[in-house]
């Protein structure tokens, strides 16, 4: 393989380990700040305790995860210009404004008021926490809207022009770029996912609770919550996924046809392909399992309509049809159990035994980190979908890459795997540690609420001595 | 007619100032977190930076993110050029950034954690002071691309920056302490404070004598009328400074060792200022070659115009917020265990 291609590879399996490691983290952050702003609210509102318990429980997890993201976001900002220095110089007077504004209107937001959230409780009235709360949710939310606008300019990029040495640059008013045409689409999908991502880690925690037989007021809620967001965001969810899709039908028609599996085009309605093994040299998908004409049908909205395929696409303008093809059946598998554990939350609600249902709780727990798995999945297909594309249409992955030499990009690939492996997969210990504890009415109690760090007491000194 | 490049040079050059003061001193206390105590001490350390190191590395983000902005040429050749010192900094600060949490989560492997944050500073710091030396000493480019080879950042000279940027953060960090520590732990933060003065003093003079040699350019800047007018005082006030952040270590009130290590860094980054402008790659490309179109320009400067007080308005009530002495009971107020 040649020397380009080897670095090529190198950078963007790199970008990739980075970024979907990264993707983990805001995805929990975004839903968990606003529920920790609920929870709060809900506190402040009703005077229960088991709301401030369930707030501070849920904070010392969120606090984790912030950092687990924080960090790894870091690495993402100058993942552009170390790897992808031509892509940063082309696209930088388009994409780089709207990254400035996500620090600017963003990440100070969340940074500046997390102290206060995390340490402050006792320092600024409840007033100000709460506000303090509120910000920083407000600031993930804005995070995910900037850097959506920029991806999604990525995949259906309009408002450009081209300078005369090679860059794109705003044509008319910043709108068209901020707005391009996926972008609203693409935001509603990623944000409600971030918040079913949350709903379904608290309500596989709430039911590991419950299997293990704590029904404290603490627990019940946290389950009661997660399930009415499961019920009722999972079918909100299906619904903008499909919106989405047909936009991606409209932009992006080569994603499709690997999303689908369709190597040949069908001139009177469209088979969809519900399993099968894709095979890219073959051109066919082996041992489908189909059902004729349904795929016009979802599209078009008309079964004998006719869907092209990717045999109207030259071959170096192919996605690999592969991954693409599994990463959107994994997403969409798990949004239907998303609705299935919705509708059997509903189920036990109304026979009054939501909390005593322990297949429920089963399929609640085993369903806790479902949401992760779809978010990376939907990630994979979106990005992987765009290739060979960076800038859909305008610029491919190979012309981005920065003038790498592959053993400088291997040795940093091994040396990220190396350290995220260590730090993160100790971090969601650390997590699953934490959430492994019951909720109790300790969590809010005034006496232990600045646990004095280990190491205080003098017998902990004399413990830790080396 | 106001030059926008202008502008956005001076908006980058203040986030980046901003990020050195601000980081600089809870890295420093990274750096001399060995030294501290095991248990008390070291959480005291720990809690008197807790509460503000995300806004403090936040800076980074909006250096990194502002240059891609507003010169994007600049960004494309800088971060190849330094790919492996820049590497190393941003794995270094994904450990030292986790153990703010996880040295809580896990007693059983503190030890672990501490030495991830002190190491990590420590490796993060160097190769920021690494990075500053290869800017400074020239980066090759051909075609708006850089153009040399893997170890081009790597001289005597960049080394020099990278032990002086460790010292100058330590000793940020030291006066961190002894502003907001009492007892034992701001003892010894003075005890620390005190080898580090004549040796960041030291190191600026090693930096500043090596400069002008490095390329013509800088040797004109300073030794040939007007540039001496500056030349000439800039020693006598870094020794003025450097002599008052001395006599302030172990006298009230505690806020002043740190304030006149803030002089001294401030000091360095005129010299530096004066010494790049107006090349963002010393002369290779200049900021008004790397700038973003001007829409670019306007469209972020409307934000930033009116962001960046609301940030910093907010940013001083989280530090007011938290202001005074760290107590023994610790603002972490999550340490279940």
């Amino acid at each position: 393989m040649a020397e380009g291609e080897t670095a090529l590879i190198l950078a963007r399996a790199q970008f990739a380990f980075t970024v979907s490691f990264h993707f983990i983290f805001p995805a929990f952050s975004i839903g968990l700040a606003s529920y920790l702003a609920v929870l709060e609210g809900l506190w402040l509102k009703t005077g229960k305790d088991h709301y401030l318990d369930l707030f501070r429980y849920w904070m010392k997890i969120f606090a984790v995860a912030f950092a687990m993201g924080v960090v790894s976001g870091i690495v993402m900002s100058y993942q552009f210009g170390t790897n992808w220095s031509v892509f940063s110089d082309k696209a930088g007077p388009v994409i780089g404004p709207l990254m400035a504004y996500e620090v600017l209107t963003a990440f100070f937001l969340e940074a500046g008021f997390l102290g206060v959230m995390l340490f402050g409780m006792k320092k600024v009235g409840r007033g100000l926490h709460f506000t303090a709360t509120c910000a920083v949710a407000l600031g993930t939310f804005i995070s995910a809207f900037w850097i959506l606008s920029v991806n999604s300019w990525m995949q259906t990029p309009t408002g450009h022009t081209l300078n005369d040495v090679g860059q794109f640059v705003p044509a008319a008013g910043w709108a068209d770029i901020i707005f391009n045409p996926s972008f609203p689409y693409r935001l509603v999908h990623t944000v409600i996912a971030a918040y079913l991502t949350t709903a379904l880690a608290v309500g596989g925690v709430g039911a590991w609770h419950l299997l293990r037989g704590d029904r404290g007021p603490q627990v019940r809620t946290m389950f009661s919550m997660a399930m009415w967001m499961a019920a009722l965001v999972a079918p909100i969810q299906i619904f903008a996924g499909d919106l989405h899709g047909l936009n991606t039908l409209e932009h992006q028609p080569v994603k499709v046809m690997a999303m689908e599996g369709h190597y040949q085009s069908h001139p009177d309605g469209a088979p969809l392909i519900l399993f099968g093994i894709p095979d890219s040299k073959a051109e066919t998908v082996h041992a489908a399992i189909e059902i004729p004409k349904l795929s016009s049908l979802i599209l078009k909205h008309d079964l004998d309509a006719p869907l092209a395929g990717l045999d109207t696409v030259a071959k170096a303008d192919r996605p690999p049809v592969g991954i693409i093809f599994w990463s959107f059946r994994i997403m969409v598998g798990i949004g239907f159990l998303m609705l299935t554990l919705g509708l059997w939350s509903l189920l036990g609600r109304v026979t009054g035994r939501l909390y005593e249902w322990r297949w429920l709780h089963r399929f609640a727990l085993v369903m806790g980190p479902s949401g992760f798995v779809a978010v990376i999945a939907g990630w994979v297909t979106t990005e992987v979908g765009r290739q060979p594309w960076v800038i859909q249409g305008l610029l491919r992955t190979s012309d981005a890459v920065s003038p790498l030499a592959s053993p400088a990009v291997g040795a940093s690939l091994v040396a990220f795997v190396i350290v995220y492996f260590t730090c993160f997969t100790v971090g969601t210990l650390y997590i699953l540690k934490l959430a492994g504890k019951a909720p109790g009415p300790r969590e809010g109690a005034p006496e232990r609420a600045p646990i004095r760090s280990a190491g205080i007491t003098p017998a902990q000194a004399v413990q830790e001595g080396e | 007619m106001m030059d926008l490049t202008v502008i956005w040079a001076a908006i980058i050059a203040i986030a980046v100032a901003a990020y050195v003061l601000m980081d600089g001193f809870d890295l420093g206390i990274g750096i001399l977190f060995p030294k501290f105590r095991v248990g008390r001490e070291r959480d005291a350390a720990m809690n008197a930076i807790a509460p503000v190191w995300d806004g403090n590395e936040t800076w980074l983000v909006m250096g990194g993110g502002g240059l891609l902005a507003a010169f994007p040429l600049a960004y494309s050749i800088v971060l190849p050029a330094l790919y492996a010192p820049l590497i190393a900094m941003l794995l270094a600060l994904v450990f030292r950034g986790v153990a703010f949490e996880f040295r809580w989560r896990d007693p059983n492997h503190r030890r672990f954690w501490d030495f991830a944050f002190f190491a990590g500073s420590l490796v993060a710091t160097f190769a920021q002071g690494i990075t500053l030396g290869a800017l400074l000493q020239g980066i090759e480019v051909h075609d708006r691309a850089y153009s040399g080879g893997w170890w081009d950042w790597l001289s005597g000279f960049s080394l020099l920056t990278g032990v002086s940027l460790v010292i100058g953060y330590a000793l940020l960090g030291a006066g961190w302490l002894i502003w907001k520590t009492e007892g034992p732990l701001q003892a010894d933060a003075r005890r620390f404070a005190r080898p580090l003065v004549p040796a960041l003093v030291v190191a600026i003079a090693a930096v500043s004598l090596s400069t002008p040699f490095l390329e013509m350019q800088y040797w004109q800047r300073w030794f040939v009328w007007p540039g001496l007018i500056v030349a000439v005082p800039m020693p006598l006030l870094i020794a003025f400074v450097a002599f008052m952040l001395w006599r302030s270590i172990g006298r009230a009130p505690d806020s002043h060792p740190f304030l006149w290590t803030l002089g001294l860094f401030a000091l360095s980054m005129a010299g530096l200022a004066i010494s790049i402008w107006p090349w963002v790659i010393p002369g290779r490309v200049s900021i008004w070659d790397a700038a973003a179109p001007h829409s670019s320009q306007v469209f972020m400067l409307i934000g930033a115009g009116v962001l960046i007080p609301v940030i910093l308005a907010y940013t001083a009530w989280a530090y007011w917020v938290f202001r005074g002495k760290v107590g023994d009971d610790g603002y972490h107020a999550h340490g279940d265990h």
